[in-house]
């Protein structure tokens, strides 16, 4: 069942994606931007998390996940640190994939050559 | 001397030849509908070197020595060297003329560049400010990418609109007085900006700039349509050029068969993944360097109006919203009078 | 001169402009995001099964994935399955591996620091800069008003 929710959801969230893409002529740049706002602000909204206990990674691998990690990160750390949160929880939970971003992408990019 | 047709029309009754060509193309171009009429076979895109961009400037100074080499000249003796590529400040024709000893201008047109180049060649022969004049253009399908677009290896979704830029390098040397197929006018285009900013449809931001250079040209020549056997816009590709059959329709002009486009003929947009079809300046040129030089040197066609395009916007300019200006600078091919297959063409 | 560039050109362009396939391309891309997001939902699975609480197996997963988008990038296959899933293969994380490693592999002769080192979020960059901004406002809005 959990596999079939991530698949549903998953490719429901990136069809509707391509659809914000074939039909107002927006460039992958700024519908991938449109995603990680959406899902900052439903995370604000209270609305992310249960989608994700529904869905699991069917709403944790669409990029709008990352709008939801650095929303939660905050939250957590504003409520432990106040005010200062505002800055170290920004990547205290999106700190792994920012992270693994740049190490694999660093060492990929060294070791590989575009085939075009 | 030449002589002025109109403000933008010309004659030139010197008649200079396009006395050889040479060409390498890739792999996608040779396995097109026209491979059979190319030269070098480019298989690794890189050939041999570190980058996109070393490579396309390898294959400019490549096609430079070839067309030397097939027609027995010396770089000595060129007087008169105009080349263009669509890299960043022309970089790809200026990185291969380092190494060869030939008066140079570069000059930009973005894919109508063959065109330009071949009138500016055909008008210093006529002004006597040149005898042996080489034109080179270029363009590689990565380093456009690159250059124009996005990183070869992001997955971005190409539209049904966007065309295929075309990797290859292409050289002609042009004389007066000498064998082969003639540049016997010109009409240069103006800049026409029809507000499209897509970069995916090239072709329709292009068709209103060919429209009016080719209207212009039968006007101020005086000549119908049937007075080609073939009139060929360069990288419209399908779209572009059905919005340009459309818009001619429009003004008064059936083309019907005789009507074709170089981003059309470049590739079996059935068969291979180009989308409308192909661009680039490698596009038109090399349908000119083998197709057409072959057509016209057998006497196939006699008379041909070649209206190459170009797409004048920058990768700043679209960011900025800005709209894609565009030109067509066309020019009137014919084969050698009393040359090979005289009497079996139109 | 006709109209070559007003009202009448833009009709004639919209009625030859072929329109894209949006019912197939949303399948498509329905199809492919549904897929890496099942892959997505295995890895997960198998951190759990390890004894992970599910954020730190979700955690885990994402590195998995971006592993993943990024070797399938150099290996060049990336693009080719976003030439036929789109969005579906743009959105995943995967697709954001892919964003940050192709503008830094086609670079790398730009040298280690200009080229790879500063090119690196030049695609992936504006993802990073909206979902902080919009992350810290979205969470400051919350615990202003709900204390968390």
């Amino acid at each position: 069942m959990s596999y079939l929710l991530a698949f549903l959801v998953g490719g429901g969230l990136t069809a509707l994606g391509q659809l914000l893409i074939d039909g107002t002529k927006l460039t992958n740049a700024h519908m991938m931007v449109v995603f990680v706002v959406s899902g900052a602000v439903l995370t604000g909204l209270g609305l992310y998390e249960p989608l994700l206990e529904v869905a699991g990674a069917g709403a944790a691998i669409p990029v709008s996940n990352f709008g939801y990690v650095v929303t939660q990160g905050v939250l957590q750390k504003l409520q432990a640190e106040g005010l200062f949160g505002l800055f170290s929880g920004i990547f205290s939970v999106a700190g792994g994939v920012i992270g693994a971003a740049i190490l694999f992408g660093y060492g990929i990019a060294l070791l590989f050559k575009p085939r075009g | 001397m030449a002589t002025r047709l109109g403000r933008r029309s010309v004659t030139f009754d010197r008649a200079p030849a396009i006395i050889e060509t040479a060409n390498l193309a890739g792999a996608m171009e040779f396995d097109g509908p026209l491979g059979e009429y190319l030269q070098v076979r480019i298989d690794d895109p890189y050939l041999g070197e570190a980058s996109w961009e070393k490579a396309e400037s390898r294959m400019q100074e490549e096609a430079l020595r070839a067309v030397l080499r097939r027609a027995g000249r010396q770089e000595t003796e060129v007087d008169l060297c105009i080349t263009s590529d669509m890299l960043n400040q022309c970089t790809s024709c200026s990185m291969a003329l380092r190494h060869l000893d030939v008066p140079h201008l570069g000059i930009f047109s973005a894919c109508a560049s063959l065109t330009e180049a071949l009138y500016l060649a055909a008008t210093a022969i006529e002004a006597g400010t040149a005898g042996l004049v080489m034109v080179d253009v270029c363009s590689h399908h990565e380093s456009a990418e690159r250059t124009y677009r996005f990183p070869t290896e992001l997955g971005i979704q190409r539209p049904p609109t966007a065309q295929w830029t075309a990797t290859g390098a292409v050289a002609f040397l042009i004389q007066a007085g000498a064998a082969g197929p003639r540049i016997t006018g010109a009409t240069v285009g103006r800049v026409i900006d029809a507000g499209i900013t897509d970069p995916y449809d090239m072709g329709s931001a292009m068709a209103p700039a060919a429209v009016d250079t080719l209207v212009t040209h039968f006007r101020e020549f005086g000549r119908a349509p049937d007075a080609y056997d073939l009139i060929l816009t360069g990288d419209l590709a399908r779209v572009g050029s059905a919005v340009a059959r459309q818009l001619l329709r429009e003004q008064g002009y059936e083309l019907g068969d005789r009507y074709s486009d170089c981003g059309v003929l470049l590739y079996d947009a059935e068969r291979q993944d180009v989308h409308s079809g192909g661009s680039g300046m490698a596009c038109s040129a090399l349908v000119l360097s083998g197709f057409l030089m072959h057509q016209l040197r057998t006497g196939r066609y006699r008379r041909i109006l070649l209206a190459a395009t170009g797409a004048l916007h920058s990768p700043t300019t679209y960011k900025q919203g800005e709209s894609i200006p565009a030109i067509c600078h066309a020019v009137v091919l014919e084969a050698e009078p009393g040359g090979a297959g005289e009497g079996e063409g139109a | 001169m006709g109209d070559l560039q007003g009202a009448q050109f833009q009709a004639t362009v919209e009625a030859v402009r072929p329109k894209p396939d949006y019912i197939g391309n949303a399948l498509r891309a329905f199809l492919v995001g549904g897929l890496i997001a099942l892959l997505g939902q295995g890895v997960t699975e198998y951190f759990l099964a390890a004894g992970y609480t599910t954020p730190q197996a979700g955690a885990r997963a994402a590195v998995v994935m971006v592993f993943l988008g990024a070797i399938l990038t150099g290996l060049g296959w990336y693009d080719r399955i976003a030439q036929f899933g789109g969005a579906g293969a743009a959105i995943p994380v995967t697709g954001f591996a892919n964003a940050v490693v192709a503008p830094a592999m086609e670079t790398h002769p730009e040298g280690t620091v200009m080229g790879t080192g500063s090119q690196l979020f030049t695609v992936a960059g504006p993802v990073i800069t909206y979902a902080v901004v919009a992350g810290v406002l979205s969470a400051l809005a919350r615990w202003l008003v709900l204390g968390g």
